[in-house]
């Protein structure tokens, strides 16, 4: 799945192989192999090399793959110097609390792709959200680098940090999420809302990513591949939404035809943002095909 | 000799005589035995009550070299042939031929039994736990006979299984063998496999820790099957004879396989009003069942019957109106057993309605569809529910054969990698239910269809299911796991397996260890 129509981010603990052989099977647009929380301090070495070998070996379908590295100030050099060889799409930095977080980051990869073939294309990156420090920057940290394609909201630490009571509805995290969504519409990134950690709660994760779709996002991460459904169907356009699309996008061909800066739909006027929002959801109309067409 | 699926059978064996090779799902014929029906007679006032098995056993006239029988309703709660065939052993008998039902890991003690002389052979339609290892490890003096839950009914209409004294483990009786199965502190809801026992065996005792007073009504086996009534302290450990709950499985990856066997059974076009349904108690079975009774209930779909082990899940389908009735050959859990007893709907059925093959109609040839399971599945479809991929025995025929040959679509859902191993072999170890009775094979990485069902191919083609060649996904999971070493078939035969019709489809040969 292309950048800007990814709409679901699934974790898998980088240190449990049977996970790793599957998590390209429910259908989440990217794949994310975790080498942070999911392992232990003594187990980094082991998980390295299982995400290494499952990057090189197992059929992850079109969904992008992603690694979760350590922190800056723990292995995430290490892991780096592992993983480049094995090319995933994208990394995911966790505890991003500042854009030279990013740059450093950026830098790592540079010089460790200048060693690998020319041909290849540059390893994505994804800031993790996670720390009150990371939200007080995070227009900073969003016009860091342009390999930057994602900010990703992590809402326990985030609430554990500020003194928060994590809830369900999410009061707690409102602000967080508003300005992540602002600051990755601000510079063109996409933007993942953070778990649901319920994974018996069908009915809460539905509600949580329609408040999250509502608000912004573009996406959600899920800590359980039986929430990838749910989440791929609310980011999915509707049939409604696709009619519209067209029509905005026919009415802008027209005023272009007719030498007419100006397109309107029904009186109204459409706009630039308006007239992106539409091609997004045509873009992911066209990827995903009639129905949908997750996990086949 | 080969078989029609290309098995090598013996001409015969020790004990089972002279094989028939299985010759096609539907070509072989009934055949009758010559065999005199039981002498029986009951004067009024007789006492048929004894109040332990030492007693009857001094009643009963056994003698060695008999066949005796059981029904596994109680499974691995089981205590009754465990504690007949010590008390068996006890007056002396030796050379018994043994005829369970279905064998649990709580039935160890035959071991020893068979080393001792005490049961010469077993005719069962599973095998687990220790008794199954040792038939691997060619304990038995003969192979153990593996016969489907319809076969049996068959081979003991036809004469072909003549059995002297049958042991019905009764969770309730009275004294005068009116017999249920869903009261007492043993329940285990329907008594289906002890029916044709109690039909034709030369003796019918009950076996109850449930004496229950003068009549107990409606019976599932009616008094007048009934020659003796033995009371017992115990029948079983009730933790071992139904589970509390059935419950759907969480695994993302079998709730994946459960999601397409749905849509499999959606696109076939068989889901409409009267559909009828039979799926297992385990892993994906019942999560597909849960999928289909949304589908059913988004389309307003009324079932006509749910069939075979019944489980909570299909009680609830019969009471939110999904099915009309539910036919209950056996209970799996603790709900099952207790709509058994209150709803007029829920049926108890005998195998031989379920199954038998060369009946005048069982009910398996009713069913739309049926999902079941493999621990092996070949490039022709042979499914293998018997052995492990190490060639051990470890499995159950039970009802897999019968309602895969009698349902108009046959799923079989399977993981494609099991503890590593491809589950799509070349040839499976041991064929259990011939591949032209099988029409998809589910796995979480797509979906085959046999090709001689284009028809359904392209059904669900239509419907953008994942479907690929078998071979596709045999190499797909030989690219994750590497190809399955070849498991020597050399040892001698240790086990018969035997389909519905009593033609013999496959052999299962001894391991060393």
């Amino acid at each position: 799945m292309t950048a800007r129509t990814r709409r679901s981010l699934l974790y898998v603990p980088g240190n449990n192989p049977g996970m790793l052989q599957t998590g390209g099977l429910f259908g989440a647009d990217v794949v994310v192999l975790d080498l942070e929380d999911s392992v232990a301090p003594s187990e980094k070495d082991a998980a390295r090399d299982l995400v290494c070998g499952a990057l090189r070996r197992v059929d992850f379908g079109r969904a992008a793959t992603c690694v979760r590295l350590n922190s800056l100030d723990t292995f995430a050099a290490a892991d780096l110097k592992s993983l480049v060889p094995a090319r995933p799409d994208l990394v995911l930095l966790p505890k991003t609390g500042c854009p030279g977080d990013v740059l450093e980051l950026v830098g790592i990869l540079e010089r460790l792709e200048s060693l690998e073939k020319k041909d290849r294309k540059p390893i994505g990156v994804m800031a993790l959200i996670e720390s009150p420090r990371g939200l007080a920057e995070i227009n900073a940290i969003a016009a860091s680098h342009p390999r930057l394609e994602a900010l990703v909201l992590g809402a326990e630490d985030y609430a554990a940090m500020v003194g928060a009571l994590r809830t369900k509805e999410g009061g707690e995290i409102a602000l967080a999420r508003s300005q992540l969504v602002n600051a990755a519409a601000a510079y063109g990134l996409e933007s993942f809302d953070a778990v649901f950690t319920d994974a018996a709660d069908d009915e809460g994760l539905a509600a949580d990513t329609i408040l999250a779709r509502n608000l912004g996002f573009t996406g959600k991460s899920a800590v359980n591949p039986r929430q990838v459904k749910v989440i791929n169907d609310l980011f999915s356009p509707s049939g409604e939404d696709v009619d519209w699309a067209g029509r905005v996008v026919r009415a802008l061909r027209q005023a272009e035809k007719e030498g007419s800066g100006v397109a309107s739909i029904g009186g109204k006027m459409v706009d630039a943002p308006v007239a992106r929002r539409a091609e997004r959801i045509l873009r992911l109309a066209e990827k995903l095909g009639p129905g949908g067409g997750d996990g086949r | 000799m080969k078989n029609a699926i290309g098995r090598e059978i013996p001409g015969e064996t020790k004990g089972q005589g002279k094989l028939r090779p299985f010759l096609g799902a539907f070509q072989g014929a009934p055949e009758t035995f010559p065999r005199l029906p039981p002498k029986k007679r009951s004067p009024p006032g007789g006492n048929k009550v004894f109040s332990s098995l030492g007693d009857l056993f001094g009643d009963l006239e056994l003698k060695s070299g008999a066949t005796v029988s059981f029904h596994h309703h109680l499974r691995d709660g089981d205590a009754v042939a465990n504690m007949v065939l010590a008390a068996a052993d006890k007056f002396g008998l030796r050379d018994l031929n043994v005829s369970l039902t279905g064998t649990f890991a709580v039935h160890a003690p035959m071991i020893e039994l068979v080393k001792k002389g005490v049961v010469a052979s077993l005719r069962t339609s599973s095998l687990y736990g220790p008794v199954a290892g040792a038939v691997s490890r060619g304990v038995f003096p003969t192979p153990v006979l593996i016969h489907t839950h319809g076969g049996r009914p068959r081979a003991m209409k036809n004469g072909e299984l003549s059995v002297d004294v049958a042991f019905v483990a009764a969770p309730a009786a009275d004294r005068r063998g009116n017999i249920v199965g869903h009261l007492g502190k043993s329940a285990c809801g329907s008594l289906g496999y002890a029916w044709s026992d109690a039909d034709h065996a030369g003796t019918v005792v009950a076996v109850t820790d449930n004496l229950v007073p003068f009549p107990l009504f409606p019976p599932s086996i009616p008094q007048n099957k009934v020659d003796r009534v033995v009371a017992v302290e115990s029948l079983g450990d009730p933790r071992g004879i139904v589970s509390g709950t059935t419950r759907i499985t969480k695994d993302p990856v079998a709730l994946k396989i459960a999601a397409s066997a749905a849509e499999v059974i959606s696109a076939s076009g068989l889901l409409k009003e009267g559909f009828s349904f039979q799926t297992g108690a385990g892993g994906a079975s019942l999560a597909a069942a849960r999928y289909v009774a949304q589908m059913m209930e988004k389309d307003k779909i009324r079932g006509g019957f749910a069939l075979g082990g019944i489980t909570a899940h299909m009680v609830g389908m019969l009471e939110r109106g999904l099915f009309q009735c539910l036919y209950d050959v056996q209970s799996f859990d603790l709900e099952s057993v207790r709509s058994l007893g209150r709803n007029q709907n829920h049926l108890e059925i005998g195998a031989d309605l379920y199954a038998n093959p060369h009946s005048s109609g069982c009910l398996v040839d009713d069913l739309d569809a049926v999902i079941l399971g493999a621990t092996e599945i070949d490039l022709d479809f042979n499914v293998n529910v018997v052995t492990g991929s190490d060639g051990v025995i470890m499995g159950a025929a039970g009802g897999h054969p019968d309602t895969a040959a009698g349902a108009k679509l046959t799923i079989v859902v399977a993981n494609l990698l099991r503890s590593r191993q491809p589950i799509v072999v070349d040839r499976v170890i041991t064929a259990t239910t011939p591949g032209e009775t099988v029409d998809v094979l589910v796995t979480e990485r797509g979906v085959a269809v046999n090709p001689k069902n284009q028809e359904l191919k392209e059904r669900l083609v239509k419907a953008r299911l994942d479907v690929k060649e078998i071979d596709e996904l045999k190499s797909l999971a030989e690219k994750i796991a590497g190809a399955p070493e070849k498991v020597d078939r050399d040892g001698p035969v240790v086990a018969l397996v035997e389909y519905r019709d009593g033609t013999i489809i496959d052999v299962v040969r001894g391991v060393s260890g």
